[in-house]
Formats: structure tokens, sequence, C-alpha cells
């Protein structure tokens, strides 16, 4: 069932939440909002859902105008972030409560419940309720329930936000394989980078009531559109510079941005895993010193400060590497970018935190 | 130049750092707490126990023969008869009116929704005589409805429509002021969960809300039938205190006792005392309940 969001506005009193959104959803997939809390990603998600009326714009499932389509109409599955689950009735009652509203024969309620439990792996748990289960194990029974009426289309709001670390990566997971079996066009709500880029086939970026970009994880993370989508996923050493004629400048250093136009400021933005460290001077490197080593497991974190190319430099290097420069605070160390993505024009908000040093 | 780093939810999250732990004791020196025990048993003692049992005593001093003559007259039966016909009309109309108000006022905005929330109030802050005195205004001989009501011979003040008019307005609030709070606590996720997987308003109401808010419902339903069956202001001034037709137990009580019937006054004032131990025992049972749900919710 593919999805077809088309200028989609919704406004809480004077605060606009969603400006104007169009997106288009291909049946089947598993498509991830992501975006910073407050974005607007759950309230489409509950557009989608019917649960909220959009001010302006259309949804369309499958070519077919929702509008007017209660949420009760719409046979949509939907995932609460805290489960929503009925707490006066045990796990096999409520995976049973979207049948039993739809007065579906006896029979066949039980046989689906038992199937059901069965593919969330809660076979033995049917008589328990959802007060004596673990976090995972509930959200595995919403998910059930959500299933439970061969739903068009799935949607999962924050779905793995409250549960532990451990529980979480087992549950995407899951959630993904469950995914490739039934292939019900899915679309979840997220502001973890990481949950987003494991679990969806297609990553729709959000930032204040717009959608800023939308792609495959690989695209948005290779290719970011804007500085927001650069910035929000994942670290990222900002500069300012200028940009004139296919290239960019920093300081004394110089790259190549042939989309970038003529003569106008600039933000050159490199990964700390894209930032080199060496000893020495190297052609297009520039010095820092050493303030920091932090370990972070698989990884080794250097801040440094390089004035006036910037006051709290991060770059990531792998242990071995670290090892081998040895590294201590104060060292004096030369930093040469791998790659840079150059976004011309002024951004009021990368400006205030690039200018401390200007 | 400078340069930043951002980083994402993981990194919000181990900004998160413990907090120390600030509890410190509190206690008072044990002189002081004891004094304030004391203090407050004598209080409950003087002013709840000591009338209980002098009510108790006086009702079976007797022995209960008496006792059971005084309760058994039939002008006893009458008011006894009374009070839980009125309760039976008024405690499942404002136990309807109170389910309502609380899913309207906690499901749904609206203008004047603060309105409608002190409104709710307006019975526990206004004197119960009054509520008596505006049943009259209206429906009296002289009231704007009275004369309608005569040409049509409907009798509704100095009758039981008049006593049940009053007490429902008395009791009003209990029961939507039981709910409100906890309505709002529970929030909507699992009503807009049912919504969602295609039940309709009354498939909601009867199968996640009421059983969401059963043991609060019970609870404001039983003092509000407390409240129903105990009401003597209001009803005083509705009634016309005509003996066998229009008084309820706390009328019959104060006749008695104006007639210095004192025995069978109190024999007759122990109901309402035996009501009121149900209720006690009852709202204990609920708020137990109440905790319980709570805790099997937290832990949701």
């Amino acid at each position: 069932m593919s999805i077809e969001i088309q200028g989609v506005s919704k406004a809480f009193g004077p605060q606009p939440v969603l400006r104007d959104v169009s997106l288009s959803l291909p049946g089947g997939e598993l498509t991830a909002l992501l975006g910073p809390s407050g974005c607007g990603k759950t309230t489409l998600l509950r557009i989608l859902a019917g649960l909220e009326a959009p001010d302006a714009g259309q949804v369309r499932l499958e070519g077919e105008d929702l509008h007017g389509r209660s949420a009760r109409e719409r046979n949509v599955g939907l995932v609460f972030q805290h489960y929503a689950l009925f707490r006066h009735l045990t796990v096999g009652e409520n995976v049973a409560f979207p049948l039993r509203v739809r007065r579906r024969p006896k029979g066949e309620v039980a046989a689906r419940v038992a199937e059901l439990l069965e593919l969330v792996q809660l076979g033995g748990l049917a008589r328990r309720y959802p007060s004596q289960l673990s976090g995972g194990q509930r959200q595995r029974v919403a998910l059930a329930r959500a299933l439970a009426t061969q739903p068009k289309v799935l949607l999962l709001d924050e779905p793995f936000g409250a549960l532990d670390a451990r529980v979480r990566q087992e549950l995407r997971r899951w959630l993904r394989r469950l995914h490739d079996e039934l292939h019900v066009t899915s679309v979840f709500v997220t502001h973890d980078q990481e949950e987003a880029f494991e679990v969806s086939d297609r990553v729709v970026l959000m930032n204040a009531g717009r959608v800023e970009q939308v792609g495959t994880p690989a695209q948005v993370f290779e290719e970011p559109a804007s500085p927001f989508v650069m910035r929000f996923l994942g670290a990222v050493n900002v500069f300012r510079g200028r940009v004139d004629g296919g290239r960019a400048y920093v300081g004394d250093l110089e790259f190549s941005a042939p989309s970038a136009g003529e003569r106008s400021p600039a933000h050159v933005f490199v990964r700390p895993h894209e930032l080199e460290v060496s000893l020495g001077p190297v052609p297009g490197s520039f010095a820092a010193r050493v303030e920091r080593v932090v370990t972070l497991g698989s990884a080794v974190r250097v801040e440094l400060r390089a004035p006036p190319y910037g006051d709290r430099l991060e770059a990531e290097l792998d242990p071995r590497r670290l090892h081998a420069l040895d590294l201590k605070p104060g060292d004096e160390v030369h930093l040469s970018p791998r790659r840079v993505r150059v976004f011309a024009g002024r951004d009021a908000e990368l400006d205030s935190l690039t200018a401390s040093n200007l | 130049m400078d340069a930043v780093a951002t980083r994402h939810a993981a990194a919000a999250r181990a900004a998160a750092v413990p907090r120390p732990d600030f509890r410190r004791a509190t206690a008072d020196a044990p002189w002081v707490r004891r004094l304030l025990t004391a203090v407050a048993l004598l209080f409950l003692a003087a002013f709840l126990l000591v009338p209980a049992a002098a009510v108790l005593w006086e009702a079976l001093r007797g022995g209960l023969q008496l006792w059971w003559k005084a309760v058994s007259e039939p002008d006893a039966l009458s008011a006894i008869r009374l009070t839980l016909l009125v309760a039976a009309i008024a405690v499942p109309l404002n136990t309807f009116f109170g389910v309502a108000a609380a899913w309207s006022l906690t499901r749904f905005r609206f203008r004047g929704q603060n309105l409608l929330l002190s409104l709710i109030d307006l019975p526990f802050g206004v004197s119960p005589v009054i509520a008596g005195m505006v049943t009259i205004l209206l429906f009296g001989a002289q009231g704007i409805l009275g004369a309608w009501c005569q040409a049509h011979g409907i009798r509704i003040a100095f009758a039981v429509p008049g006593i049940v008019l009053a007490t429902v307005f008395v009791t009003f609030p209990f029961v939507a002021r039981e709910l409100i709070p906890f309505m709002q606590q529970l929030g909507t996720e699992e009503e807009e969960a049912a919504l969602v997987m295609g039940a309709s308003g009354w498939q909601i109401l009867t199968r996640v809300t009421l059983p969401n808010v059963r043991w609060s419902l019970f609870y404001g339903v039983i003092l509000c039938n407390a409240r129903a069956m105990g009401e003597f202001g209001a009803v005083s001034v509705v009634s016309g205190h005509i003996r066998g037709l229009t008084n309820t137990i706390p009328l019959h009580v104060e006749i008695l006792y104006n007639e210095y019937a004192f025995r069978a006054s109190f024999a007759v004032a122990s109901l309402l005392f035996l009501l009121a131990l149900v209720t006690l025992v009852v709202k204990k049972t609920v708020e137990w309940k109440q905790a319980a749900s709570r805790a099997s919710r937290s832990a949701a």
C-alpha cells in the first residue's frame, strides 16, 4: 500500500507543527521518520492514523483519499510509544480486542490470536497481564495487536524509546526480520539516527515541520542535502569559510566545491572520522593541539584546539592508529580533512555556532 | 574560525548524569512526633469516636427489641423507603452525569472547560439549605415554574420529586470529582489505541475507559450514595416534613428528637451510622484496589 502525502500542514494554536509536507512512500517498505523532538514527526504519524486531522493537504493510501475517513475506518495498525496495552485485559485478550470489536467469530479470533502470539514469540504468555511482562514483551504484544486485523499500514511511534539499550538492539533486528517476512508498509518515528539506519529501507529527515531529505540510509548519510541533515546525523566539525568559482576556502585551506555558487559565505563540514591526524605537517593540513583523548570502545575520540580554525574540534581514530601516534593532551599535531561537504549561503544557526573565534 | 561538534541522541542520554541523592532525614524530635500524634488521636476520639459510641450506646441501651421497634414502626419504615428511593434515583443520575462530565472534561478541549470544572464544584461551595430554597423558589406555589406545575397537576415542592431534585443537586460533584483527576492521570492513549483498532465510542467507553476507572467510579458512587442518604439541609427545606410521606431518615431522626423520643431517634440514627461504617470499609477497600492497579500501571 503506497502512501502519498501532499502539502500537509498542521498547527496547534498559533504553533505550526507541519508546514506543507509532501512525501511519497512506496508500498511494502519500512520508512523511518527521523528528526529531533518537536519536528512534527509524531504529528505526521498521527495524521496518517487519523488521530489528527491536517489543516491543509491530502493523505492518500493506494490512491484513495483518506480525508473524512476516521481512525476507526482506516484499518491501520498503530503501536504507541508506551504500548497503550489494555491493563485490565490479558495478553490474549489484548490481541483479540481489534477482532472482537469487529465481531469476528470466536473460533477465528482464537486461531488468529494464537497465530499472532506465535509470530511475536509469546506463545505461552496469553494468560498473563501486561503488568507481568517485560518492556520488550509488551512491545511485542502491542505489535501483535496492531497486526491483528491485517492492516494496510503499520505505524510505530518511537517503538523502542522506552526500552533499555540491549533489548532495543534485539527488537530492532527482530522488527526488521518481521518486516521482511510480512512486507506490510510500515512507518516508524524515531529521534535516534542509529535506529533509523539499522531498521529502515528509507529515511525521511524532518526538521521544524518540514521534510529536509528523503533517501536510503546510505544516501542521507553520504550526501546530506542540508546543513541540518549533516549535523543531525552524527558528530561533525563545522568551519566557516567562503566559496568562489567552484572552490571553497577555509583559512589557508582550499577544497574543491563544484556545486557551490559564486562568491558567497559558506560552511564546511568534516566528520570526525574524516579528519586525519598526523604528527608532522602534510599538504592541506593545519596545526592543532590535543586537549583530551576519550576512549569510546571501538574508536577513540580526540578533542583538539586549532585557533583560528576552531576551539573544539573532534577527530575519531581507531585505537591502533592512536597507539601509533601516541597522542597525549598538549601534543602538537596536524589535521587534514579527508572529505569535506560544503554548504554555501548564510545560516544564522550555524553562524552562531562558529562566530566565537572570528 | 571555530568548529563545533554536534552530537545526537546517544550523547544527550549520556549527559543525564546521575543526580546525587538529596534526601535527608527530615524527622522532627521524638517528643514533637509523640505530641502531634497524641493531639491528633485525642481530637479524633473527642469528635468522632465518642459521638459515634454515644449514638450506638443510646440506640441500643433499651435492648435490641426496642431498637427493632423504633426502626420498624410505619413512619420509620416509610422514611427508610423514601431514603432508598431518593438514593435509587439520585445516585444513578449523578453516576451518569458524573461519567459524562468527567469524560468531556478530560477527553475534549473546548471553550468554557474551566468554567464547567468550577461549576461542578458549586454544590460543595453552596450551603445545602440554598439548594433546597432554590427548588422551592422554582417549583413552589409562588415559584417561576410553580404555576405551570400546579396547572398540570405536578407536585414538586413539598413532595418526593423536590426531595430528589435537591438531593441530585447536592450530590452532583461526588462522581465527577472522583473521576476527573484519575482520568487526567490515565491519559488517552489506550482509548486512541482502541479507536485505531476500530472500536466504536460505546465500545471504547465500556471496554476500555470504564474498566480502567472502575474503582474510582465505584468510590465516587459510594460517596454519592452516602451523601444522598444522609442529606439533611436541602431535603429539610423542600420536604415539608409530612410524616409517612416526605420524611427521609435524617428528617425522621430530627422529628423524633424534637418530640423527645430520644431512644427511637438514636435507633433510627444508628442506621445512618451503619451506612457510614459500610462506606468507610468500601472506601478503604477501593483505595487498596486503586493502589494495586496504580502499582501495576507504573510497572506497565
